[in-house]
Order: C-alpha cells, then structure tokens, then sequence
C-alpha cells in the first residue's frame, strides 16, 4: 500500500462517490455543527422544497455569534437590547422545533462558541469530517478531524443529505521543530506561521502541522493553531491525533466508551501520516525563534515581533492605506503605544488555559484607568470552571468585565464592539478594518499579551509579568 | 478594485448577517467604505462614481473574497447587480459561494488582469461554455471553472438535486459503516 497522509485517509473514509473528472466526491458529514447566523436560509430550502434534516443525531445546533453577553439579557429576563439579534435567536428556536433538532439554546448550560462547545462534549473526534457555516471551523482539525467551513446553501445539502460535493484539496505540511519558549504561545506561533506564509499561502490546501514543537502543545493550543488556519488561506488544518488527543476526550459526553472506547482508540492511533508520504508543499518553522507577536495591520498576515518596528514598504498603497486605517508610521515600535480597549475571547482564545494565563497577569493587579477589559469565556461551562477557580474573580478585582459566553466582540454583531479610532487587543483571529466596530483598530496577540496590555495601558511585553 | 486581500467582513459587514433571507443584501455591499458615518455615499467610492453605475463585472485585487465565510458576500454582489468577480486569486469558500449562486469566479493572468484594472467600464464578455473571457480587441483569456459546477450552471441543474439522487449510495455507506 503506498504511503498516506493523516489528511488522504480521513478523506478516502468519507467518499460516498470517489471524484471524477466530470464529479465531484459525494463525501459524507459525520458531525454538523450549526448557528444561528448561517442557517435560517438553509432551514427556508428545506421548508420550500419539503424536506427533512437527515441525520438529526449528527447535528449539534447552537447559538454564539449574534447572542448578548449581557447576564441580564440572558438569565435576567432582559429582552435581547439588538432586536435583530432577537428574531435569528427566535428563527433558531423555531427551527430546530419544526426539524425536531436537539438545540443547546440560550439559557443551555451546555451553551457556548459552537467550536469551543463541539470538543468540550466530546463530539469532535480524530478522523471525522467536521463541517459548519463557518470559517473556523478549521478548529476542529487539531483533534485530527477534516473539518472546514462552509456557506450557507452547503449548509442545507448537509442538513437534506448529510455530504457535500467536493474536489480533493492538496496538501501542505508544516513541521514545527524545538519549543516554544517561556511566555511565547501557541497564538504566537500561528500568528507567526501565518507572517511566514501569507494570508494566502494555504489557498486550495489542508495544512497538517507536525513536529516536536505541536506534539507538546495541549489540545486547547492546537485548537488554537488549527483555528487560525482558515487566515492563512488554507481549507482546513489538522494535527494527527496521539495520547494527548484521548485524554482530552476520555469521560467526555459523546465520546465513546466502555468498549467501544478501546476500538476507537485502536483506530484513532492509525490516524498518522505514513513516513514518506507526499505533500503538495512543505515549510519547516523553528519554535524557538517565535517571539510573542501582533499584528499591526487589517489582515492577520501583516504581523510582527511585539518587539519589533511597523515594517516599510515603498510603492504599495494597499499597505499604506492599511496603516492610515490603523494610525500607524512605517518604522515605529508597537510597544508602549496606548490602547483603550481589550478582549480576551473568541474561538481562537477563550478556553480555561487562556483564562488561566490571563489571569497569571491580571492577579493582584488592576486594569489600567481608561482601558476597557472583556473578558468572554468559550462557553458557559468553562465560565463555571473559572468562577470556581478563582479565575472570574481575578478578573473582576481587576475591574475586568466578566461575561456570559459566545463570539462577542470578535466580530462585535451582538453590540459588543470596539469604538472609533480605539485601539483594541483581542485575542481573536481577524483584524479586518471595521470588524470589531466601525473605524476599530484590532491588534491580534495571545491572552498573555492582551492581560498585559489592559495592566498598562499600552502595548507591553506579557514575559515582564510571567516568571 | 485593486487592492488584494479584499476580505468579506469588507463585502458584507457582520452587522448585515441577522437577515433571515437572500434578498436585499445590495444596499450594504462595501457599506463600510460606501457610505460614511451619516450614511452618505462617500464620493471617492468606486461604487458611487458615475461609471460605474452600469457595471455588471467586478475587477479585483488578488485574494478577493477571503477570511469569513459568509455566503451573504456573493448574495449582496449579485443583489446589487455583479454578475461576475475576476481576479488573479480567488479565495476557495468565497468561489465556492459564488458558484452555488450564479456568481462567476474569473481567475485570469496577471496581464489580462493588468489590462482590465487599467480599463475600468471595458466591455467584456464572459463565455462560460467555452470558459473564455473575451476582451474588447477580440483576445481571449481561458479561465479555469470546476467542471460540475459549470455543467449546472449551463444546464440548470440543481446540485441539491443531484445530492438527492446519490441517496440510495448515501444509504449504502450509512449503512457498511454500522
């Protein structure tokens, strides 16, 4: 048998209908995560045409992106302040009440970021293929599923038929060798693969991250790697599953168990790309050379070292409109430089390790005067876990704002948003022009970088606060 | 428009994906950069300069159409009247998107690319039966298009169809798999 990558076997194991040269493969969908935002177009095809969801059991309903953070508006009988964010959250509910869809709906305790809550139930499993109306989707890969996103009328052939049509991407390798130092994170190292490869580097592949430096990284860090990987163009990323992989999922609600634990388990360690096994491209990154990075511009790609200077570039107008937008100077230093607002969640950073690392920063000490702090845990469950932790109430005794869960200020559709002119530190994945507010400038950097920021009040180096 | 890496957060601002429907999504393409913060039609905009008030066809930077996925990027081109993007790269959801939608993805080189940026308001004709983009001196460029997502476009045919008809093989796998 010849030799195969961790992407070729998840793929060969899902074609209903291998491709054609007049076809593409039917390949079929093992876990749909849905939201309220990409779906209610969906639900309406189904409806006209008279269709049904084909495999309710296989899709996990959810509502993140346009929901309030507000605890009043959610457990306190508040009505929804964004009346448009009101009638999805009602078109959702009603819905998955005419599909006879399971919904882990507003006052859930399951609730959460759709690609935080698909690990934390153990629904998310090496070898699966993981779709959504959604970009990050590509999250899921770090448990070495084929999982990518989707728009919203795959989202109805998915609900009607449980596959997609599909043209086999390429692939491209990553291999990461050493460590990571102190204090640099994994938000640092995609932030860097990213500068490495451009925003369109990984266009039309599925990126597999390998080596030394990934094997060592926690689940919640490759979640966070794999995330980022639709930022860099590609169609998915994967991280081949190993002993870490199980860990994380033994005991979790749909994960398997008893016996069947063990015939997964055995299954799930084939799931490795074969030595020799080809790559369309292939780039090595030495952990060790990352440093704690941020972006300077309005696309994840034009990113640099904290410590380091805007870059120049002669004759582009597209970069020199971009640091117009962001109020930069080619040449100068980010640190130092004032913010006034911060924001530590999203898909990419909200899970108990990001808040454990904020909150490293934040203990003992206070937000700045004249910073505003969001702190937007993934999901309700991890809210709970830091409440008994302690870690909420390091946040609130440093002023910090303490949240109910979902996507919030990341793309700032629930009124959670950045002003103006304000510069923010989030712990997001995007800093497109106006995506966190009209005229907001995002700085993307890890949870560390941002506690560090809101401590000051300016751009700060996180390893002064971490020993 | 030129510049690259136009991404859909600038197409469609999230602030617009609360629509329950397809329609009507013309009004906010660009909005950000279309309109200012009283809602007035910025005239330095592209968009709301008189020539191109008749364009069907949108020339862009490379990388257009990348980061969110959000299908309501192509719906709102359409609904404000685009019939097709070209560019020399095309980000892979947003073509996908824009092929479920009628929307044509161009992908041409960069000197047919170059000549098109230079000439804005150019007749041109997209041919998609023979996957040729026909320039107004009688030139043709060949533009790459999936095969099956050109064969429904030409043909009318549904691809939800299609998936429909793969059912009894749908269930075959269902149920080897157990």
């Amino acid at each position: 048998m010849s030799a195969k990558t961790l992407f070729q076997k998840v793929w060969e194991s899902h074609e209903v209908v291998p491709e054609t040269a007049e076809t593409p493969a039917v390949l079929y969908v093992d876990l749909h995560l849905v939201h309220e935002v990409t779906s209610p177009q969906a639900f309406t095809v189904l409806r006209n045409r008279g269709l049904r969801v084909r495999c309710p059991q296989r899709t996990l309903v959810t509502m993140d992106h346009s929901t309030p953070t507000e605890t009043a508006q959610i457990f306190g009988g508040k009505p929804i302040s964004l009346e448009s964010a009101a009638k999805q959250v009602r078109q959702l509910e009603a819905n998955c009440a005419e599909f006879g869809l399971d919904l882990i709906g507003l006052q859930d305790e399951r609730r959460g970021i759709v690609h935080v809550i698909g690990p934390e139930l153990g629904a998310t499993q090496p070898g699966k293929t993981i779709v959504c109306g959604d970009s990050h989707t590509s999250t899921h890969g770090a448990f070495g599923a084929l999982a990518f996103g989707i728009g919203t009328t795959e989202v109805g052939y998915v609900m009607a038929t449980q596959c997609l049509l599909q043209r086999k991407p390429r692939t491209f390798a990553i291999d990461v060798t050493g460590r990571l130092a102190d204090g640099v994170t994994a938000k640092d190292l995609v932030l860097a693969i990213i500068g490495r490869i451009g925003v369109n580097g990984g266009t039309g592949h599925v990126i597999e991250y390998r080596g030394e430096a990934i094997e060592a990284l926690s689940m919640d860090e490759r979640m966070t790697v794999c995330n980022m990987s639709i930022e860099a163009g590609a169609r998915a990323g994967m991280i081949a599953p190993d002993e870490t992989t199980f860990a994380y999922l033994a005991g979790r609600p749909r994960a398997p168990s008893g016996a069947q634990w063990e015939a997964a388990t055995d299954r799930w360690r084939n799931l490795r790309t074969d030595p020799g096994a080809p790559f369309d491209k292939q780039v090595t990154l030495a952990a060790d050379s990352v440093e704690p990075m941020i972006t300077y511009g309005t696309n994840p790609g034009m990113v640099m070292a904290l410590r380091g200077s805007v870059p120049e570039r002669q004759d582009d107008e597209v970069f020199a409109r971009s640091l117009g937008y962001m109020g930069l100077q080619p040449g100068e230093p980010l640190l130092d430089r004032p913010v006034q607002v911060v924001f530590i969640g999203s898909c990419t950073n909200s899970r108990l390790s990001d808040l454990e690392l904020a909150a490293r920063v934040l203990a003992g000490r206070k937000v700045a005067s004249g910073v505003r702090l969001l702190v937007v845990p993934g999901s309700q469950a991890i809210k709970r876990q830091a409440e008994e932790l302690g870690l909420a109430q390091v946040f609130l005794d440093a002023g910090a704002e303490w949240r109910e869960s979902g996507c919030s200020m990341c793309l700032g559709m629930n009124g959670d948003t950045v002003g103006p002119g304000q510069y923010c530190v989030s712990t997001s994945n995007r800093n497109f022009e106006g995506r966190q507010g009209s005229g907001a400038r995002t700085l993307l950097a890890s949870p560390a970088t941002a506690a560090a920021a809101a401590v000051r009040g300016r751009i700060t180096d996180p390893r002064e606060f971490l020993h | 428009m030129p510049s690259s890496n136009i991404d859909t957060d600038q197409i469609i601002p999230a602030r617009f994906l609360t629509t329950t429907s397809r329609e009507g999504l013309g009004e906010a393409l660009f909005a950000d950069w279309r309109y200012d913060t009283d809602g007035r039609p910025r005239p330095d905009f592209v968009l709301n300069q008189p020539q191109s008030q008749q364009c069907r066809i949108l020339v862009a930077g490379p990388n257009i159409g990348c980061g969110s996925s959000r299908e309501h990027a192509p719906w709102a081109l359409l609904d404000y009247g685009f019939q097709a993007v070209i560019s020399t790269e095309i980000a892979d959801i947003f073509r996908s998107n824009s092929l479920k939608n009628g929307l044509l993805p161009v992908v041409v080189d960069e000197t047919t690319h170059r000549w098109l940026l230079e000439n804005p308001g150019a007749e041109v004709e997209v041919d998609l039966v023979n996957t040729l983009l026909r320039l107004p001196d009688g030139s043709e460029a060949s533009f790459p298009v999936e095969a099956f997502a050109r064969y429904c476009l030409l043909n009318g045919v549904d691809e939800l169809g299609y998936l429909l008809s793969q059912l009894r093989a749908i269930e075959r796998f269902e149920q080897a798999r157990g």
